[in-house]
């Protein structure tokens, strides 16, 4: 029975040691590799550094219209940062007309925010004022070039239309040419209310046709990156309302990084600390729950990076309030296993029945936490969302390790023991 | 020592730092952080302290009534709050030309840009999820245990949160978004401390049932009590070392949590205890 436990504690001690190694330095073999748990875990815009908007949406719409008009807002925002090649951006509608969006790693967030928040109304309009076509006829638009007379060659965003667009766009030209007067001839194309283009329509006589095959372009002394930005905005489409600015946030990569490693250092002397005070006082039982609290922080990390949970400031400072509530069970515990030593029972039973006894406060004071993380996550916004995931994570993970693993460990080293020497257990 | 005896000292105590709170908001209000009164917050690593006078000539420029903060050990973080909404350009700009005169390298700066409005609707979803965390509780202790335990328990979290409060507004420590994360970890903290004395109520009561409800809190109170002490302790630790060592954003969080953590531990025992027994003297059981 001994022989087989103390192999069991070594199988134990061997793995959580080579789980440790592994979430520290990543492993590899055959080619494949494990990251570290540093890599694996998300980490947020306040750790690695970004910006991040809060736009809404100046609109009347109420209820299910609101809904839509977020959701397509959403679609187009989406699309719109995917052009800025972004990795793992993160847009999600925030109350009933807000949007936020996070990108990691942009610097310029003025560059960042005129793209997603343009609202980019492409209209044509004619000499009278008249709207002909809007971007919605649009189907496609690119970066093309094209040549002048003078063999220079200009940047120009090509412009293609739908049928609607085509028969619109051949019916205007087509009376566009007989206009004697130039000014008359000219097509106004309109962004946000600026125009960027006016090129005329050739009179009949010099050979003007009316254009049939719905293709067009705008000039208007692009360079081959604005081209690029309009084409983009043209081809993801007018947002349905206009965006405006309500927050904005820029956190330097470099200063990021130093928060976390700060914040990773101040866990670990935290933990150090409440692992040297609970074997102080509780000694060889202190070993244990520092061994299982151990095994609880590998199991909420995993489970963070597993769920892709974003590691934030405040989720760190939820991480360590719930390594103090994890304690708190194993000192519940162990405080009714001294109890129960203490009414004369033998070590043995104490454990089973201090063990029964902790049980119901346990699941109940972990519960009662557990509302209030559920609520924090429900209804909390951004930073104070993932200060509620981690509470409740560290919570589930905290009653796992106390309740299961704590007991196992416990039962394995009590059989070592005569239980005549009740003080080496803090009893 | 009895503490259905010395219940009301207790009570006055705490009463009078909430009264000295109330006052001080009624008086001064809150220190609002600018993410509820709307305004710009630019945070630079400098490398060194540059004095404020010097840092003010380019920051005029933008906003004479910016105040400048320093953090670090050595000053050399630089902290500017505006109550302005200055654009994302300027901001750049005045980070930019920071940069440039006092050569630092790396991207050692962070901006973040309130309007007023995300305050009050961020006042409005705390006001709501402290609510429904609170009705949640009560149900849930209200099942496990009956309506008095859940009564006191309520009242003892009421306190608690009203403690933290006049904490906020005595010591003027800047009421911010991460106020809400603070005020809702004592809320689930000092339930939980909560919890476990009136389980030991409950279990008492079942064991000792000729014995007046009096009796009953004190004798499960000193129960108890090794178990809140060490557990007070190392969360306490958890929490002091976050302070310490933990960067600004986190230190915010972290001085209230303590006040928060002595206050929910205090009225576990002090005034939700002694107050379940009076209440269930006067009710039955």
């Amino acid at each position: 029975m001994k022989a087989r436990n103390s192999i069991i504690i070594l199988v134990i001690i061997a793995i959580l040691a080579g789980s440790i190694f592994v979430a520290l330095n990543g492993l590899e073999f055959g080619g494949k590799r494990i990251p570290t748990l540093k890599e694996s875990i998300n980490l947020g815009l306040d750790l690695a550094g970004g910006v991040y908007v809060v736009l809404e949406a100046d609109t009347d719409a109420k209820g299910e219209d609101l809904k839509k008009l977020m959701e397509q807002t959403r679609t187009i925002i989406s699309e719109r940062v995917d052009s800025l090649g972004v990795s793992e951006p993160n847009i999600a509608i925030e109350g009933d007309n807000r949007i936020r969006v996070e990108l990691a790693g942009i610097e310029n967030p003025q560059e960042a925010v005129d793209l997603i928040g343009k609202t980019a109304q492409l209209q044509f309009i004619d000499s009278d004022g008249e709207i002909i076509l809007t971007g919605k006829n649009v189907v496609g638009s690119d970066v093309k070039f094209q040549e002048r007379g003078t063999g220079q060659r200009d940047v120009v965003v090509s412009l293609e239309f739908d049928k609607d667009g085509r028969d619109k766009f051949a019916e205007v030209t087509g009376r566009l040419i007989n206009e004697k007067d130039i000014e008359k001839r000219v097509i106004y194309i309109v962004l946000d209310g600026e125009i960027i283009s006016y090129p005329s329509v050739e009179h009949v006589d010099k050979g003007g046709k009316a254009i049939t095959d719905g293709q067009a372009v705008i000039t208007g002394g692009f360079d081959i990156e604005s081209a690029t930005n309009l084409a983009n905005l043209i081809r993801a489409g007018a947002l349905p309302a206009d965006m405006i600015e309500r927050t904005t946030s820029v956190i330097g990569p470099t200063l990021g990084l130093e928060a976390f490693e700060k914040s990773i250092f101040a866990a670990g002397i935290g933990l150090l600390l409440i692992f040297i005070f609970m074997i102080g006082v509780y000694k060889i039982l202190g070993i244990v729950a520092s061994v299982s609290m151990l095994i609880y922080i590998l199991l909420v990390l995993t489970t963070m990076s597993v769920l892709g949970v974003v590691l934030t400031l405040p989720g760190i400072a939820g991480l360590i309030l719930s390594i103090g509530m994890a304690v708190d069970a194993n000192v519940l515990i162990f405080e009714r296993i001294r109890e129960e030593v203490q009414v004369g029972k033998t070590l043995r039973t104490s454990i089973e029945s201090g063990f029964k006894r902790a049980l119901t406060s346990v699941i109940d004071s972990n519960f009662t936490t557990f509302i209030a993380g559920a609520v924090l996550y429900y209804y909390g916004v951004g930073p104070v969302k993932g200060f509620g995931v981690t509470l409740i994570i560290g919570i589930i993970a905290s009653m796992i390790t106390s309740v299961l693993i704590t007991k196992y460990l416990l039962r394995l080293v009590v059989s070592f023991s005569d239980g005549s020497n009740t003080k080496i257990y803090g009893a | 020592m009895d503490l259905m005896k010395e219940k009301n000292k207790f009570r006055v105590f705490s009463l009078i730092i909430i009264v000295i709170g109330i006052i001080m908001i009624l008086v001064k209000g809150f220190n609002y952080g600018i993410d509820f009164t709307g305004g710009t917050i630019i945070e630079m690593n400098l490398g060194k302290y540059i004095e404020a006078d010097e840092l003010r000539e380019v920051l005029d420029e933008y906003d004479e009534d910016a105040s400048i903060v320093y953090g670090g050990e050595n000053k050399e973080n630089l902290i500017i709050k505006s109550t302005l909404d200055l654009s994302n350009d300027e901001i750049t700009d005045i980070i930019s030309i920071y940069s440039d005169k006092y050569e630092v390298e790396g991207d050692y700066y962070k901006s973040e840009k309130f309007e007023p409005l995300m305050g009050s609707e961020i006042k409005k979803k705390a006001l709501l999820s402290t609510g429904i965390a609170i009705i949640g509780m009560l149900i849930y202790i209200t099942i496990r245990f009956e309506l008095n335990f859940g009564i006191s328990a309520i009242i003892a979290l009421v306190h608690d949160i009203l403690i933290m409060i006049s904490f906020y507004a005595i010591f003027r420590i800047p009421v911010n978004s991460s106020f809400i994360a603070a005020i809702l970890t004592i809320l689930g903290y000092s339930i939980n401390d909560t919890i476990v004395i009136f389980d030991r109520i409950r279990e008492n009561l079942k064991l000792y049932q000729k014995d007046n409800k009096g009796d009953i809190v004190n004798r499960s109170i000193k129960q108890s009590l090794r178990r809140t002490i060490n557990t007070s302790i190392t969360t306490l630790l958890a929490v002091v070392v976050i302070y310490i060592f933990g960067v600004e954003a986190v230190r915010i969080l972290a001085l209230p949590l303590l006040v928060g953590i002595v206050s929910g531990t205090y009225s576990s025992i002090f005034i939700a205890s002694p107050l379940w027994a009076e209440l269930a003297e006067r009710n039955g059981n």
